[in-house]
């Protein structure tokens, strides 16, 4: 009885081990998102950066793998709901608030000049040796300079900061430092991309290296590319953040998840990052 | 009683129920798999019952396998994944003694295999409380309890082509 059953699984083995149950599935179309009828357009494919060794052959876009109601709302900076909260970011930036009396256009004017790229370049190593996210650049202007108060890292206002810094930046292809000082940060991001948390053991890689374009029950599996943050999420009605995103899909493998705002979620925002190096930065998208 | 009197005796409950299972349940450190990752004997004495099976293999809440599998003839789930293959005829593939390893601890069947092990408790990376993003106690209750897994076990089994 169990010897044909053996046989059975010794060559279901082979054969998995000859073609592996990963059927990463490119997207049917790599269209650009065209917006404001031809105003800007992002491309949302791009060669894969060499790091990835072969991993994947090509990077894409979030975008491609949403349904066709929600690829439309960013095709109109009117219809994207995101947009609110960058005028809302606007207000934020020239808010004078604390101590000295400042705001962050007290210091550097024109959001459009002073941080344009610098949403494509970040998370990198400031002048200390510390990996940085947008977000402590925010907060070490706003404690140092502005003797203000440290906004909350997943706050609205925070939020709302992030999302017109990363404006500043749209249609510029991520290019994110990984070597020098960045290394370092960069092998743990790497190395965290790859393990299998929680009780359900899986990597980032399982779902968006290996079964990106698969189905997970009703939910499409992108490449898990962040070139779009903060995006605005329908589900959440709102703009979600990196690291929250990472919090959530680290707490969907039933495991103990890292803090926002954490060294762990700086080192893997630098590697998800390098991963899209070359995707350009869509300033807030819109996911379901 | 002394306060500390009252805690021992409910740790040794504690620890009562977690060394022996309900009566006849071959607790998940015991199983023994054979070189091919299958289990030989039930892991609980009342046989698997196919049709709470098709009920646990659908319920987001307990097996869940409809998030990555697809059964063509279940047009009551409304979304069914493709992470996994589709179980149409699992049950002319595969023996009852390697379906029941491969659903209690798939891994020992097909290295690295992106199926969760639904009757292992300990072992993990940042082991977390259920989907609370909070850190969780290894052992862990199991995904599946022993009689879950025989019913979902007795369901495959069916799948004939
Ligand atoms: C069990 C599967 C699973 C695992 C494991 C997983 N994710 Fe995700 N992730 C999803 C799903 C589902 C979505 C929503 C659909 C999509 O964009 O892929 C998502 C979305 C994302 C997004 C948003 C992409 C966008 O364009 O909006 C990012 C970024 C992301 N994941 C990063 C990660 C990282 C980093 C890890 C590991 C720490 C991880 N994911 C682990 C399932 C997973
Ligand atoms: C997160 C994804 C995932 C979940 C959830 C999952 N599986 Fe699987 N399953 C897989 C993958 C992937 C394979 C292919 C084996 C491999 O890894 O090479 C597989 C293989 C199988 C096989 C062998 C398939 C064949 O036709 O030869 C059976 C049977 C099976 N799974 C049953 C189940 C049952 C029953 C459940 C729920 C209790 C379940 N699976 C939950 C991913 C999953």
């Amino acid at each position: 009885m169990t010897i044909p059953f053996r046989r059975a699984a010794l060559a279901a083995m082979a054969c998995a081990l000859a073609l592996p149950a990963l059927a990463e599935t490119a997207p049917e179309s790599t269209d650009p998102i065209v917006i404001n009828g031809g105003e800007v357009e992002l491309q949302t494919a791009a060669p894969a950066p060499e790091h990835l060794d072969g991993a994947l052959d090509e990077i894409y876009s979030g975008w491609l793998f949403r349904d066709p109601d929600t690829q439309t709302m960013q095709t109109d900076d009117f219809e994207n709901p995101g947009m609110i909260f960058v005028d809302q970011g606007m207000d934020e930036w020239n808010m004078v608030e604390g101590e000295a009396g400042k705001s962050c256009a007290s210091c550097h004017e024109d959001v459009s000049e002073s941080m344009k790229g610098v949403r494509a370049t970040t998370p990198k190593v400031n002048k200390d040796g510390a990996l940085w996210s947008v977000e402590d650049y925010v907060n070490d202007c706003r404690t140092s300079r502005m003797q203000a108060e440290a906004l909350d890292w997943n706050g609205d206002r925070m939020k709302n900061l992030t999302a017109l810094i990363s404006m500043q930046s749209r249609g510029m292809p991520m290019d994110v430092a990984i070597d020098g000082a960045a290394q370092p940060f960069w092998e743990q991001g790497k190395e965290m991309y790859y393990t299998r948390y929680g009780q359900l053991e899986l990597a980032c890689s399982n779902c968006h290296e290996d079964h990106y374009g698969d189905w997970i029950r009703a939910d499409h599996l992108s490449q898990g590319q962040t070139n779009g943050f903060p995006v605005y999420r329908l589900k959440d009605a709102g703009l979600v953040s990196q690291h929250n995103r990472f919090r959530g899909c680290i707490r969907d493998t039933r495991a103990e998840t890292f803090p926002i705002g954490s060294d762990e979620f700086r080192a893997l925002e630098l590697y998800v990052a390098s991963r899209g190096n070359g995707l350009p930065v869509e300033g807030v998208s819109v996911r379901h | 009683m002394p306060r500390h009197a009252a805690f021992t005796a409910a740790a040794a409950l504690v620890a009562m129920a977690s060394a022996m299972p309900l009566a006849a349940e071959t607790a998940p450190q015991d199983v023994a798999y054979d070189d091919i990752g299958a289990i030989a004997e039930p892991l609980s004495e009342t046989a698997g019952n196919p049709e709470e099976g098709a009920k646990i293999y659908a319920d987001k809440g307990t097996g869940n396998c409809v998030a990555c599998h697809a059964i063509s003839a279940r047009t009551d789930a409304e979304f069914q994944g493709n992470i996994g293959p589709s179980l149409d005829g699992a049950g002319d593939r595969w023996s009852v003694e390697q379906l029941r390893g491969i659903v209690a601890d798939a891994k020992r069947t097909f290295p690295e295999s992106m199926m969760p092990s639904m009757y292992k408790t300990a072992g993990y990376v940042r082991p977390g409380d259920a989907f609370t993003g909070k850190a969780g106690t290894e052992p862990l209750p199991p995904l599946l309890n022993a009689q879950q897994i025989e019913d979902v076990v007795a369901y495959i089994a069916t799948l004939k082509e």
